[in-house]
């Protein structure tokens, strides 16, 4: 019992920072047809912007620092980069925002050095928030729920009460009548993919501290997040959510199933004992492919229902 | 047309230029070429290494090389591919270069040790030489052993012997974490074989493999080993795996040794911090407070020197007695040929700089070498990479000691 309350605490902290990481992506591709492969290094980024930073200002500084600054970065790589490779279709831009990955990649290690980074809490949220079980919920935790929740309403509201929301919601779905109307939509754009990389900065600075600020935390987060994004529903923000948790909470259970497929068999009456490859695969315990879960899960929406959960098109 | 076929020229005759341009000093360099990861999520290791060893092949050459010849490092990056080191092995045979030295993946390793068998047994004239300084899997000096390739680096059979050996009475119940590859598993099973071996009296309450480098939260498995009642954490874990590992213990508020086999490896202090206090333990080659404790005053200024001019930590002590004894070995063989250089390889002892015996030894090529077991502590004369803690030794296992049965047939070249 104790184990489940547990993890579902731990799964939802996991779901809220990829939610951070998914809704920004699936904002940017919903509006610009780009899947921007470059976000998870977006991610990496503001994790060192936010170290770095921290070394001088503090941590609740860097907190809105850093954000600013990926926000800022976004906006440029937008406007200098993707804009000018746009009218040469979408490949170009995908293979624009996979060039980013490797470039982004080298010029971290060329500044931060190839080690990891001793980016830690702060000492003021460094404490047992409260105990279950005799397990300690961190107070950094809870820290990090608090802010991807208001991160959630605020991006909410902005998108679904104020004016600048609307126009969003125009551009997203009939950009040449917003265009008409008189409302500048490639500035849209470039808000939208800016919000998107400072949500992913976000992410970023409250991630860095949770895991490891390293080289490789972008090749890390990316693959999961691209499975959010595609099981949650292209373009659906609400989808992305439901998909970010229901990930983040079946990674952190699948790691205390000690059950493999043949012991739901069993019930059944059927039992495997020769030793073929059979064996091997239905003998595995969950807990050893708890990270294949998401990928598995993948396939079958693909197969199943293409659109995502909540996806509207056929993509 | 023409233009394409002229530009192909041009570049042709700028490619002829630039090889043209290389320095013209090759003959008279002792050459190894050295295959490790210089790029990918590896290139830390990799990058690392290349320093340590601009550092030692300055040290060897200072001292005069071998034959009055300098060594030169010939650096090949392998991504950690098999495949991408055998075309390195290609390449380093093809410009004659005499010594091939690989120290990070098993899986290299094996690839390298079949590479280097089929080329010897096929260009007598052209043998060379594979020294291993990291490939740690057992088997490379058991069942796949071969006599072009010499080991400078415990196996992970002696380290989990000095692990074993190193724990604390009042611990009786572990539980094993390994990494879901090929090194995971193989510290997984030798270390079972010796907690069996050594301490009977402890009880395995958990033993797990995880996904390698694919887990982003611990906390789950924290809960596992917390509700399994386990005093200390058996792991091969490293990097990544093991850091965020430590971390969400540390939030969680579990209580537990972490017995780890490669928490020096370079960026683990670091990233670990003191979440480490006292619980952290791990076997290692070497480390700064070595030669404190054995009062080897050349030793101990090796590191300072080393210390003033680098942020990471000297402890791949076994790099420096490696080159100390290829160039012994070369001097005696009179020469850099493979053969000659591998026999006077054979059974040689020589004394590492803190002055513990190390043993080639002939039947399977590993170097019989001594290993240290320190905690992660405050009370040290040298803290590592500069984070206030460092490790202080707490057993040390000698060569006699760590010198294990080997069930290596060797196939030698009939000379």
């Amino acid at each position: 019992m104790e184990i489940v309350l547990i993890s579902l605490l731990n799964g939802l902290v996991y779901g809220m920072l990829l939610f951070m990481l998914a809704s920004g992506l699936t904002l940017i591709f919903s509006m610009m047809g780009v899947l921007n492969f470059a976000h998870a290094s977006i991610y990496m980024i503001g994790a060192y912007l936010a170290f770095t930073v921290s070394q001088v200002l503090g941590f609740f500084p860097a907190l809105i620092i850093a954000p600013i600054l990926c926000g800022l970065l976004g906006a440029a790589i937008e406007i200098y980069g993707l804009r000018r490779v746009h009218h040469n279709g979408h490949i170009a831009e995908l293979l624009f925002t996979f060039g980013l990955v490797f470039i982004i990649q080298r010029g971290v290690q060329m500044t931060w050095g190839m080690l990891p980074m001793a980016y830690r809490v702060p000492a003021i949220l460094d404490f047992p928030l409260f105990t279950v079980y005799g397990a300690n919920f961190p107070a950094y935790r809870g820290f990090m729920l608090l802010i991807s929740a208001g991160m959630l309403l605020a991006t909410w509201l902005l998108l679904k009460k104020t004016r600048i929301g609307l126009i969003i919601q125009a551009a997203l779905t009939h950009p040449q009548m917003a265009s008409s109307l008189g409302h500048n939509v490639p500035m849209v754009f470039t808000i939208v993919f800016a919000g998107g990389c400072l949500l992913a900065g976000l992410a970023g600075v409250i991630g860095g501290n949770y895991q490891t600020t390293e080289p490789g935390m972008a090749e890390a987060m990316g693959p999961i997040v691209f499975v959010v994004v595609v099981f949650g529903g292209l373009g659906s923000l609400a989808g992305c959510f439901i998909a970010s948790i229901v990930m983040g909470v079946i990674q952190t259970f699948a790691v205390v199933i000690d059950y493999s497929f043949i012991d739901f068999l069993k019930p059944l009456g059927i039992s495997v004992t020769a030793d073929n490859l059979l064996t091997e695969i239905l003998t595995v315990p969950v807990a050893r492919i708890g990270a294949l879960l998401p990928f598995a899960m993948m396939i079958l929406i693909l197969l199943f229902r293409p659109r995502g959960l909540l996806g509207t098109r056929d993509t | 047309m023409t233009k394409s076929l002229c530009r192909l020229f041009c570049g042709v005759a700028v490619l002829g230029l630039l090889f043209a341009g290389r320095p013209a000093t090759a003959e008279d360099t002792i050459k190894i070429g050295y295959v490790d990861p210089f790029s990918g999520p590896f290139a830390s290791g990799g990058d690392e290494f290349l320093k340590i060893f601009k550092v030692l092949f300055d040290r060897q050459n200072a001292k005069g090389g071998a034959l009055g010849k300098k060594f030169e490092l010939v650096p090949f990056d392998d991504k950690l591919q098999p495949a991408e080191a055998l075309i390195a092995l290609k390449n380093i045979t093809d410009q004659n270069i005499p010594f091939i030295m690989q120290c990070t993946g098993s899986n290299v390793g094996a690839a390298l040790i079949d590479g280097v068998s089929k080329h010897n047994a096929r260009n007598p004239d052209n043998r060379v030489l594979y020294l291993n300084c990291g490939a740690l899997a057992t088997e490379l000096t058991n069942e796949k052993c071969d006599f072009w390739q010499f080991r400078f680096a415990g196996n992970v059979e002696m380290r989990a012997a000095a692990r074993i050996k190193s724990l604390p009475k009042d611990v009786t119940k572990v539980y094993l974490l390994n990494q879901d590859y090929l090194f995971g598993q193989s510290i997984q099973h030798d270390t079972k074989k010796w907690l069996e071996k050594l301490r009977p009296d402890i009880q395995i309450v958990g033993d797990e493999l995880m996904p390698f480098g694919k887990v982003q939260d611990f906390s789950s498995y924290v809960t596992k080993i917390k509700a399994s009642g386990a005093q200390s954490v058996l792991t091969g874990n490293y990097n990544r795996d093991l850091n965020l590992l430590i971390k969400a213990a540390v939030d969680a508020g579990l209580d537990v040794r972490f017995d780890t086999y490669l928490a020096h490896l370079i960026g683990g202090p670091t990233a670990i911090g003191a979440a480490g206090e006292n619980r952290l333990t791990s076997v290692y080659e070497y480390s700064g407070n070595v030669p404190v404790d054995l009062k080897v005053a050349d030793a101990e200024k090796f590191g300072t020197d080393w210390r003033s001019s680098h942020e990471t930590d000297f402890s791949t002590l076994n790099f420096m007695t490696m080159l100390d004894m290829l160039a012994k070995a070369i001097d005696k063989a009179g020469s850099t040929d493979a053969l000659k250089v591998a026999l006077a390889l054979e059974d040689m002892h020589t004394k590492d700089m803190v002055g513990q015996e190390n043993i080639m030894r002939k039947e399977d090529h590993q170097l019989l070498m001594p290993y240290y077991v320190g905690v992660f502590s405050k009370d040290v004369k040298y803290d590592s990479e500069h984070t206030g803690f460092g490790w202080k030794t707490v057993m040390t296992a000698s060569a006699a000691e760590l010198t294990l049965p080997t069930v290596c047939k060797m196939k030698r070249p009939a000379s």
